[in-house]
């Protein structure tokens, strides 16, 4: 079973996100910040992180660049889950190594597609 | 089942080739109140018998798009359009080499996001028909639907269903809180506003045609007739892809299954008796 490490700083975004993967038969923990997320990576790297952008402590981009240059760091597809949804924004995460894009608000069937693109679901 | 829905149901069959089931009244009443209502129609029996009679052009538009079914997404299934990708296209690169010319048919392509789907898969793939003149053309019977898909605008939800980001980036812009296909990409497809119980011979040819879940609305007689002009209006080796739980066995010996659960292949051998409609 694979793992997606839920990562945002709202507490209902989480729930609702890992009811949905649960679902999708997923196993899943999370993290309320990118700083707690890097401790989560850096104990047991997960196969995918579900990233929102704007969080206290580190945001999602910044945790996104630290990721990619950690050991095995390049191995967990990163799908951001955010309210930026703007082309600048978009273009900046996927060419920071960010592998699809989800634009708040979602439901179950945007959040399986977004996981059968990158061969998740 | 009333007397009057009993009329409204025949009289769209024969319009449109929607077979609605006789417990469907319900649906049918649901979807048209707001029908009735624009048209100042006050009641079901004298709307049926308006339809039936075809009172106005613009009242049976009106009933024929509440009554046909929008559902649709980018890329939806996904393997169609991977079949379509690996194998049909290449295949026909090879048989059309000297012409170099494509045709494709979304038939019932609803708001569009098929034959967008199909006009990006060949543009990103582009360098094999680089000088082909690739024709798509989306049709569909509600007017409503086509002038959507000929706008090319879609809600936030609508680009996340089954579209990559990599594509978003690539063939939408911002629009007002929207996303729009770009103008490069509109231009490669024509939609047109088609009844499929219509005559297809003005149509033309074409060397593949997508009717996916649209025989699975109509009675058996009405789906083998449609296979037949469908038939008709193919190149003989051409490729016709139906919803996967849809069959074209019961046009042989027209069709025969392609590779894959939907798709099937003209039979050069065969040409169609065509039924009367």
């Amino acid at each position: 079973m694979k793992q997606v490490l839920v990562v945002d700083d709202s507490a209902v975004i989480r729930k609702v996100a890992r009811r949905i993967l649960e679902g999708m038969h997923f196993r899943t923990s999370e993290a309320a910040d990118g700083k707690t997320a890097l401790v989560e990576c850096q104990k047991a790297m997960p196969d995918v992180i579900l990233l929102d952008w704007n969080m206290p402590e580190m945001d999602g981009f910044e945790f996104l660049c630290t990721l990619r240059k950690m050991p095995n760091g390049a191995e967990p597809k990163v799908v951001f889950c955010t309210t930026e949804n703007e082309v600048g924004h978009i273009a900046k995460a996927m060419h920071a190594g960010a592998d699809e894009y989800i634009m708040k608000p979602f439901d179950q069937h945007i959040l399986r597609s977004k996981f059968e693109e990158i061969g998740l679901a | 089942m009333t007397a009057a829905f009993s009329r409204f149901r025949r009289a769209l069959a024969s319009l449109t080739g929607i077979a609605l089931s006789a417990d469907k009244q319900y649906l049918a009443e649901s979807r048209l109140g707001p029908v009735m209502r624009a048209h100042g129609v006050e009641d079901f029996a004298q709307f049926a018998r308006m339809f039936e009679n075809r009172d106005t052009d613009a009242l049976v538009r009106d009933a024929m798009d509440a009554m046909t079914t929008n559902e649709t997404f980018f890329f939806r299934d996904r393997a169609p359009f991977d079949e379509f990708r690996e194998r049909v296209v290449p295949a026909l690169v090879g048989a059309r080499a000297r012409e170099k010319r494509l045709r494709i048919w979304c038939a019932a392509c609803s708001t569009g996001q098929e034959a967008y789907s199909l006009a990006m898969t060949l543009d990103s793939d582009s360098r094999a028909l680089r000088g082909w003149s690739v024709e798509i053309l989306g049709t569909d019977l509600s007017r409503a639907a086509i002038e959507t898909a000929r706008r090319g605008v879609f809600s936030q939800f609508e680009v996340q269903r089954g579209l990559p980001t990599s594509y978003l980036l690539r063939y939408f812009h911002r629009h007002d809180g929207d996303w729009r296909v770009n103008e490069h990409l509109r231009a490669r497809v024509a939609f047109r506003e088609f009844n499929l119980m219509s005559d297809f011979r003005d149509l033309g040819r074409f060397d593949v045609v997508f009717c996916r879940n649209v025989l699975l609305y109509f009675e058996p007689e009405t789906q083998r007739n449609m296979l037949a002009r469908l038939a008709e209006a193919m190149q003989d080796d051409g490729y016709l892809f139906l919803g996967a739980s849809e069959t074209a066995a019961d046009a042989s010996p027209c069709f025969t299954p392609g590779t894959s659960d939907g798709l099937w292949r003209r039979s050069a051998a065969a040409r169609p008796r065509l039924l009367t409609a």
